[in-house]
């Protein structure tokens, strides 16, 4: 007993904090900044946790609950990356008036229902993990409830939400009632292809996860949400639960549904395609940076769905490898709207970026490096993610893919090379404050470094994201 | 020896431009200029030193590097042979000069403007070095992104148009080539061009994989009908974007037709010789015809790029000694010319901020300095004997007759048609009437501008009347690229025979 606790160590350790914090916050008055360093600290005490237990693979409570490298690593990276989303958006909370102290517990309990959607093996665990996170998020969404589009979006994400989450539960039920069982691993084992009604769940549930993960065409809410709530918010939207839904994706089609691999590899090539396209092809006409942000991370999904797409080791490695570098992009990129503020207003059009390199010029070759890395230009680090996605989709042959995916990857080089050809090439020159914020320019500038140096060394990523799938 | 002299000559450039980075801005920008001007010269002077140490009788590539990269079969390898050298030197030589040329020209950001022309000097020489497909790929295609800014931040009016332009129709040509990339990776195990030779690519997946290299070199080169974004690009670019522009990025196509589709795709590049040869000729005579209704100067130089390049083209595909070491010349005389035509349009531009023809006239009776040295490239343009420009024709004209004497004929008339936009061209510049009175009171080339035009001016002289140097350099592993093809197209052929 005590060894599984050991077990579930970061797991408890994050729920008790958020309790405590949570008290801390209600008896203390005005103890936003008091709970948020809480929240950093709590996320640091964490990461050393996860960095500090076994690699071994331990499966505790009836096996629903799996501790292995990959979820190790996923804990991490969610970890990570919530971590530098809310430190650099610190001072964009402040200014904007939504510094309630419930915000980053708030954002604790959807890393914590995380948590259990990266280490679950079993159905239940699995949907509780997922609700907790997306109840968490519904909450997010319309933080700034005086602010009408912040609602807006708010309701709009839960309706959409709670709908795909219902077809998702759907679809746990079936499976349960076609396999006799909710664990993953003896789903595995029931799971072929004659099961006709599994497979129909199987269907459901792609349908939940891909509403997730947004991909096409169960993306409708992204570019609303994205736009309508509060910039720190949507980077938090764009990276984190992206990260935990395509790990939770990844995961479905590694165990439970690995015997029926032909059939759902139709309709995820069918997603990834139609991903590509639409994010390549949409995010053409935007005006707002957010948006345009909205519909690029459709066409990264696209991306990261094409490596799972091809259902071999490497092609789910690649994937993992894809993520974490888009994650790397998008913290820089929201990071970077962090800074484009204009009297005391925080710009979300493109149009205001118009010349900026004239007087800023750090932000404005940060901004280049980030899109570029975006557009998948060799060297930086957007090319090697596609690259290897690519090379896992043509060791399986999938021609038709890879050839749609690299011309998807030129149509969305025009609308990365608009926005660097408004900030370098425009003759109008618009300046922003003098923002002195520490946090967003180490941010920036560790993302810049990380796609700049990826080409030294890519054996050390690629080495981490192989070891996870080795049963 | 161990040290990584390939490696120091690729990132010399890279790590300067980061110290001009790092420069404290200055009155007219002196410091950034001389650590530009100063590492791009020790580059020149590091090839020069790589060319003299090259062991000229082996065929093999030398001063490889090795490491593995992105697994222990796509790795980081570099090394040259008597073909990529002379490319190398050429890169090193011309960048230099475009560095000289911005001090005169460019007036707005010069700090980036050279730190954009260092890295993108990085990146053309990693394209000559590598000899792996990947790190090839990555090399080609980051070069995009210094170019893309070159022509959109200090272009002419209609820059962006021009720049999206060659971005996006490169990238769309070299994304084929990626597909291609991996495919062989997955058919042979390796991406390693020595290892893949000796491996050979089963002749059914050959002339698709030629193709897509193919939809890649061909927008570079540029030929027709993709050719369309050069004269665009030549006309917006800065001078001294032009001048890398014509002088070495269009020689990546070249070179890569060279290093790659013919080592590796033997049996698809004889198949599809007829195809190359079609689009060369067409090149040569169309673009040539086109560039005589010209107006606009770099227009015109743009067009007739395309026309020199159809003979490169032309003659790395006769696949004869003649040809090929032909092809290499020529490209080598193109990137001083037209480097050199680039830079005295740049000269009168920075004066009389036109380039339509219309507006010179006469410029032989005010500036005789400048009009004696744009006459010799424009000789050299023409292919007069005695420069280098001669020779290359010559050599692949040579070439062809052997392979196909119809092609041959034709690619002849583009000389012909050559001579007559260059002259033409001379004629309403240099002589004929001052209609322009700014003209009268325009002043002669400066110095640095003398020093740029007269080196590079010796350069074509001297190769042209001593060719030596360079056809001893090519000597060797132009007879091992031609051997190894025609071994196995034996090899193929025998084995037909065989079923």
């Amino acid at each position: 007993m005590i060894n599984n606790l050991n077990i579930l160590l970061p797991e408890i350790f994050l729920t008790l904090s958020i309790f405590g914090i949570l008290m801390l916050g209600v008896f203390i008055k005005r103890s936003f900044n008091l709970v948020f360093n809480l929240s950093s600290i709590v996320i640091i005490v964490t990461i050393t946790i996860i960095l500090n237990s076994p690699n071994n693979v331990e499966k505790i409570f009836l096996e629903s609950f799996i501790r292995d490298s990959f979820s190790q690593f996923f804990k991490l990276l969610i970890l990570v990356s919530s971590l530098f989303v809310l430190n650099s958006s610190k001072s964009f909370i402040h200014d904007n008036k939504i510094d309630k102290f419930e915000y980053p517990i708030i954002i604790l309990i959807s890393i914590l229902g995380m948590f259990f959607m990266v280490s679950s093996n079993d159905l239940i665990l699995f949907y509780l993990g997922l609700e907790l996170q997306s109840l968490a998020l519904y909450i997010l969404a319309s933080i700034d409830r005086d602010n009408l589009r912040s609602s807006e979006s708010g309701i709009k994400y839960f309706v959409l939400s709670a709908l795909s989450s219902g077809l998702l539960l759907y679809g746990c039920s079936l499976l349960y009632g076609f396999t006799g069982s909710t664990n993953f691993e003896i789903i595995s084992f029931e799971l072929i292809d004659t099961n006709v009604g599994a497979i129909f769940a199987m269907v459901f549930i792609l349908v939940g996860l891909a509403f997730k993960v947004s991909a096409v065409p169960f993306h409708m809410w992204t570019p609303d949400v994205y736009e309508g709530a509060p910039t720190s918010i949507t980077s938090f939207f764009a990276v984190v639960p992206k990260v935990a839904g395509l790990a939770l994706l990844i995961k479905f089609m590694f165990v439970p549904f690995s015997n029926i691999l032909l059939e759902w590899q139709t309709i995820m090539i069918f997603i990834s395609i139609a991903s590509m396209i639409l994010g390549a092809v949409a995010a053409i006409v935007q005006k707002n940076i957010k948006r345009l942000l909205a519909y690029s991370s459709i066409g990264h999904i696209g991306y990261a769905l094409a490596g799972v797409a091809s259902g071999s080791i490497t092609g789910y490695a690649s994937s993992v490898l894809y993520i974490t570098i888009y994650v790397v992009m998008n913290i820089g990129a929201f990071s970077c709207l962090y800074l484009m503020k204009k009297d005391g207003n925080y710009k979300e059009d493109i149009e205001d970026l118009s010349g900026v390199s004239k007087k800023h010029p750090i932000l404005a070759i940060s901004f280049l490096i980030i899109l570029f890395s975006l557009a998948g230009v060799p060297p930086l680090g957007g090319f090697f993610a596609k690259f290897y996605v690519f090379k896992a989709v043509l060791e399986q042959e999938m021609y038709v893919l890879a050839i749609v995916g690299l011309l998807t990857t030129v149509i969305s080089a025009f609308y990365y090379l608009r926005i660097i050809k408004i900030i370098y090439f425009d003759e109008k020159s618009s300046t922003f404050d003098k923002v002195k914020n520490k946090v967003v320019q180490v941010t920036v500038f560790l993302s810049c470094s990380i796609l700049i140096t990826f080409f030294l060394y890519p054996y050390f990523l690629n080495n981490i994201v192989n070891s996870l799938f080795i049963v | 020896m161990n040290f990584p002299i390939l490696s120091t000559l690729i990132f010399l450039p890279l790590v300067s431009s980061l110290f001009i980075f790092l420069s404290k801005d200055q009155k007219n920008n002196a410091s950034a200029i001389y650590i530009s001007l100063f590492s791009s010269l020790a580059t020149f002077v590091l090839s020069l030193f790589l060319w003299y140490s090259l062991d000229l009788n082996s065929p093999d590539f030398q001063f490889i590097e090795e490491k593995s990269w992105i697994n222990d079969y796509i790795k980081f390898k570099l090394g040259v042979d008597g073909i990529s050298i002379l490319f190398i030197v050429l890169t090193a030589l011309i960048t230099p000069i475009c560095i000289i040329s911005c001090i005169n020209s460019v007036k707005d950001r010069v700090k980036e403007f050279l730190i954009a022309i260092l890295v993108l000097e990085t990146f053309m020489i990693g394209v000559f070095c590598s000899l792996d497909l990947v790190i090839f790929y990555l090399f080609f295609e980051a070069g995009l992104i210094p170019m893309f800014l070159i022509i959109g931040v200090w272009g002419g009016p209609k820059r962006v148009y021009s720049a999206f332009k060659f971005f996006l129709y490169t990238l769309l040509g070299s994304v084929l080539m990626l597909v291609a990339i991996i495919a062989i990776y997955w058919l042979t195990g390796t991406t390693d061009i020595t290892q893949i030779q000796e491996i050979k690519i089963p002749r059914e997946y050959q002339n698709l994989l030629w193709l897509a290299f193919f939809s890649s070199f061909a927008v570079k080169t540029p030929m027709w009908p993709v050719h369309t974004w050069l004269p665009d690009a030549h006309v917006e670019a800065p001078t001294a974007g032009s001048v890398i522009l014509a002088a070495i990025l269009l020689k990546m196509a070249g070179y890569g037709f060279l290093r790659f589709s013919i080592p590796l795709f033997p049996a698809a590049s004889e198949f599809f010789t007829p195809l190359i040869y079609t689009l060369s000729i067409v090149a040569i005579i169309y673009t040539s015809l086109v560039a005589l209704m010209q107006d606009d100067m770099k227009k015109l130089i743009a067009y007739s790029s395309v026309a020199h390049m159809g003979y490169v083209t032309l003659g790395i595909f006769t696949l004869t000694k003649q040809g090929i070491e032909g092809s290499v010349f020529q490209m080598i005389s193109h990137g001083l010319i037209s480097a050199a035509l680039f830079l005295c349009v740049g000269v009168v531009y920075d004066r009389l901020h036109s380039r339509l023809i219309s507006t010179y006239g006469g410029l032989v009776n005010y500036l005789p300095k400048y009009s004696f040295l744009f006459l010799v490239f424009a000789l050299a343009a023409l292919g007069l004997p005695g420069t280098t420009g001669f020779l290359g024709e010559f050599l692949i004209l040579t070439g062809s007759f052997q392979k196909n004497y119809i092609v041959a004929m034709l690619a002849t008339l583009g000389v012909v048609l050559g001579a007559a936009y260059i002259l033409w061209l001379t004629k309403r510049v240099i002589f004929g009437k001052t209609n322009n009175e700014q003209i009268k009171s325009v002043k002669d080339t400066n110095k640095l501008e003398i020093l740029m035009l007269v080196s590079l001016a010796f350069l074509v002289i001297f190769f042209g009347i001593y060719p030596y140097p360079l056809m001893e350099t090519l000597n060797i592993s132009v007879d091992n690229l031609i051997t190894n093809y025609e071994q196995s197209l034996n090899e193929i052929n025998i084995a037909k025979n065989d079923q």
